[in-house]
């Protein structure tokens, strides 16, 4: 249903997906069940000449029980969806599947900084590659990812990954994704983090292994930062 | 006004004669009426009598037409920042050009207006102030001057609140939730002025607010009609009793928070700073301590308004009045156990989550109980589309939306995806918006007879009706599909994301822009109508909608001190409709 507008690119957005598709069915039979329900009494009762309301207290069992049932079924439908809902959610928050790879992420007002690991394979090394506003990964390969933010709160969020998640300055938040789609995409920060907020897009561009390793090596031997012609903290459209 | 007939009633004892001798510094104030023959019946100083009142119902205009001044102020922002989004960079008409700072400044003041400055006033301290003395059959609030403060205290709030737009900086931009460290530090947030002031103005409006609560729980457990056991009280008044209690328990963490706060930007403190060993994320769980059931808050006063109106005009008694009762409270209960779904990817332990995932599904058990209910309650009926009842019975369709949503933002792994993005926004606007507006319609149109003993013009009321509920569902079912497709929020320019450009999306940005503007320039519409019919509306009786609570067995509108015949004495609950063994179809409470 979502991946219809936004590619299902990692190898759990799938998953989230089909959470929010069994979600969408129940919740929407509930829904329309409700509302036809509302209009059929509106327009059956609706006032007529000499006919006069029924008078029902609701208070004994034989009446509770419309209202009950449909309690019962809402209930069992919830633990349903708690069950579908907390599965993914360890599969995606609560595990760390090991890494073939790390990427450091910084956050600040208002860009992003993307530290790889390079040639190597490990960050904190002099080969590391840091990229501003853009973030270079491998199809199939299983990222983990250090957030880190130099001021504020930021959210680092991939939509096609349907991955989200808060950075705190003063901390580092560990994550994971597996891309499975090439091409490039945005990353989003979507915690308001001020005036920039609005402006602080990047790319995430997912590769093959081989175009990967092309790019990995055009920046191999260059200095510790690459700064790309835009620069970023520039605010676009400002005054 | 007959005071002997008054003071008799009086004898009676309840709980009145406590503050009787509060009258004597109050010029208009009600006191014991014992009070009042002092003062002979001379009509105060008109500025005294509006301004200075100590009148629960002079008290609770005061806070309706603040209210209403403020959601043209909230409605103002939105119209702003929407037409950014929809014509990026377009100088927007009676505005001009909107920058960055100004759009989150216009974003921040429309949330916090609407929720605290709009909702809460209407709801609580308007209906509650003008209802609840009438509808439990007593001549006041217990703490008259207490009251006034209150109201004068919201006041100073709000217009603390509008200073701060011409402060140097501008006003805060931080968003209502005010996170830290941005909301913290000047140099991040770039409001030096703005953000203190912010803060001030809404721990100043929650005092004003505690007031008033304490009023309301004092007022109703003393001075109820004689007869008026706990079972015989309207639902809309248990309500506003039940959202005042959660409100005053939930409100004490988020006022130290505001304090540590408020030493964090202007005295240089730590508390949510990490550099000086704080913690940010522990603003979050103080603040949604409070915020999560401050939303049950705004809505349990709705749900009891939207009751009064439907039995009424479906000539009914309410289904189950004791269910409803005790899911309200338990919907209050629970609703203290949920907060941290706001904060599934905030980085708090992801086990945590999964409680909170649990927690949250199961209160959707008694929210739906309480529409289930008021379902029901139309079985066998004989309903009048009146205007209100259009506006209560629109508020169980749409309300219903809002609340299935939920249980996608509640379903932690679902909300992985949808977490700040408009889907959220477009979620509790189906909650926020029915609550805020649906209900306090349905509540003007209803009580407009007993406020100002006239009728406003139905036929307008219906075309107002009509246009706003369908402009309404356009703006945010495009702002569902949105939130589906990635946009996320807070967001003043999507032309710098390639993938939020994609076919299609700005078409939807543009459609929620325009549907706001119809929606907008309708209100014209009510608010003509609303101060016409004041003035030239078609004259109405005591009792218009032949209702049965007691606030339509007196005067419309009703005189200083409410019962000019006395204080009546109830006889039975407030939802005996079309009862068999009656002639009538109603049955007032106090009818013998
Ligand atoms: C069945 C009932 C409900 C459920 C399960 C539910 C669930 C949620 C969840 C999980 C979120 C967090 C979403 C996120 O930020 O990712 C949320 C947000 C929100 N809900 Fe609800 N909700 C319900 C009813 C209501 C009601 C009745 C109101 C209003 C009176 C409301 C107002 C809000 C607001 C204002 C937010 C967004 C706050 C913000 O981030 O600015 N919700 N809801
Ligand atoms: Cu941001
Ligand atoms: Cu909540």
């Amino acid at each position: 249903m979502i991946d219809t507008y936004v590619p299902n690119g990692s190898s759990f957005a799938g998953d989230i997906d089909h959470v929010i598709l069994v979600i969408t069915a129940i919740t929407g039979f509930w829904f329309f069940l409700a509302e036809a329900v509302l209009f059929y009494l509106i327009i059956k009762y609706g006032e007529q000449e000499g006919v006069r309301a029924k008078y029902v207290a609701g208070e004994d069992p034989k009446e509770k029980r419309w209202v009950a049932w449909p309690h019962y079924i809402t209930l069992l439908f919830d633990i349903y969806i708690i069950f579908a809902a907390i599965s993914v959610w360890q599969d995606v928050k609560q595990t760390m599947p090991q890494a073939d790879e790390t990427v450091r992420v910084i956050a600040q007002q208002w860009a992003w900084t993307f530290v790889h690991p390079g040639a190597d394979g490990k960050l904190d090394t002099p080969d590391d590659i840091r990229v501003v506003d853009e973030l270079h990964v491998v199809k199939g390969k299983t990222y983990h990812f250090e957030l880190q933010s130099r001021d504020v709160l930021h959210s680092f969020s991939i939509p096609i990954f349907r991955l989200k998640q808060d950075i705190i300055p003063g901390r580092t938040v560990r994550g994971w994704f597996k891309p499975t789609l090439t091409g490039g995409y945005d990353i989003q920060c979507t915690e308001i983090c001020g005036i920039g907020h609005g402006i602080m897009p990047a790319r995430i561009i997912v590769e093959t292994p081989e175009d990967h390793a092309a790019w990995v090596l055009a920046l191999t031997p260059t200095q510790a930062a690459i700064t790309p012609s835009e620069q970023p903290t520039q605010l676009g459209g400002m005054p | 006004m007959s005071s002997t007939a008054t003071d008799t009633a009086h004898g009676d004892g309840h709980g009145h004669d406590a503050h009787a001798p509060s009258g004597w510094d109050d010029p208009h104030g009600h006191g014991g009426h014992g009070a009042h023959d002092a003062h002979g019946h001379a009509e105060p100083h008109w500025l005294i009598k509006y301004f200075w009142s100590t009148d629960h119902k002079i008290i609770g205009m005061q806070y309706l037409f603040t209210g209403m001044f403020m959601a043209l102020i909230g409605g103002f922002a939105v119209y702003v920042f929407r037409m950014q989004l929809a014509f990026p960079g377009m100088s927007v008409p009676f505005y001009g050009r909107v920058t960055a700072t100004d759009y989150n400044a216009l974003v921040t003041t429309h949330g916090s207006v609407m929720i605290f400055w709009v909702a809460m006033p209407v709801l609580i301290a308007a209906l509650g102030n003008y209802l609840i003395p009438l509808m439990i059959g007593c001549d006041d609030m217990v703490f008259p001057r207490l009251n006034r403060l209150s109201y004068q205290l919201f006041l100073i709030s709000a217009i603390v609140l509008i200073y701060s737009f011409f402060v140097d900086g501008g006003a805060f931009g931080g968003a209502w939730t005010a996170y830290p460290p941005l909301s913290a530090k000047a140099e991040y947030n770039l409001t030096p002025t703005g953000a203190p002031l912010w803060l001030f103005a809404v721990a100043l409006e929650f005092a004003a607010f505690l007031l008033g609560g304490i009023n309301f729980v004092t007022t109703v457990m003393n001075s109820r009609a004689k007869g008026m056991k706990m079972f015989d009280v309207p639902i809309v008044v248990w309500m506003i009793i039940i959202a005042s209690i959660l409100f005053m328990a939930s409100v004490g963490p988020l006022i130290a928070g505001a304090v540590m706060l408020m030493f964090d930007q202007t005295i240089g403190t730590g508390f949510f700073d990490p550099n000086k060993g704080g913690d940010p994320v522990l603003w979050q769980h103080l603040f949604w301590f409070f915020g999560h059931p401050e939303v049950y808050v705004v809505l349990l006063p709705a749900m009891g308004i939207v009751a009064e109106v439907i039995t009424t005009f479906s000539r009914k008694k309410l289904f189950a009045y004791k269910s409803v009762l005790y899911t309200a409270v338990g919907t209050g209960g629970l609703s203290f156990f949920v907060w941290a779904h706001h904060q599934f990817i905030a980085g708090i332990d992801p086990r945590m989550a999964n409680i909170f995932s649990v927690t949250t599904l199961l209160i959707s058990i008694p929210v739906a109980e309480m529409v289930f209910v008021y379902i029901a309650t139309l079985f066998g009926g004989s309903i009048r589309l009146t205007t209100p009842m259009l506006w209560a019975l629109a508020f169980i369709a749409e309300f219903l939306l809002g609340g299935v949503t939920g249980i996608f933002l509640g379903a932690s792994g679902a909300d992985i995806y949808f977490h700040d993005t408009y889907f959220v926004i477009a979620h509790f606007h189906y909650t926020f918006f029915p609550i805020a507006f649906i209900a306090s319609f349905a509540a003007l149109t209803y009580w407009f007879p007993k406020m100002f003993g006239r009728y406003m013009n139905d036929t307008w009321g219906k075309v107002h009706f009509w246009i706003s509920i369908i402009s309404f569902n356009c703006i945010f079912i495009p702002l569902f599909l949105l939130g589906a497709r990635g946009d996320h929020r807070r967001i003043y320019d999507y032309t710098h994301f390639p993938d939020l450009m994609k076919s299609g999306m700005q078409d939807l940005r543009i459609l929620a822009t325009l549907s706001l503007v119809v929606l907008l320039v309708t209100q014209v519409i009510f608010l003509v109508n609303f101060f016409y019919s004041m003035v030239k509306g078609k004259k109405a009786e005591q009792n218009p909608w032949k209702a049965n609570t007691l606030e339509w067995q007196c005067p419309s509108p009703p005189p200083h001190g409410n019962f000019p015949d006395g204080l009546p004495t109830v006889h039975r609950g407030p939802y005996e409709f079309s009862h068999p063994d009656r002639q009538e179809d109603y049955w007032p409470q106090n009818a013998s």
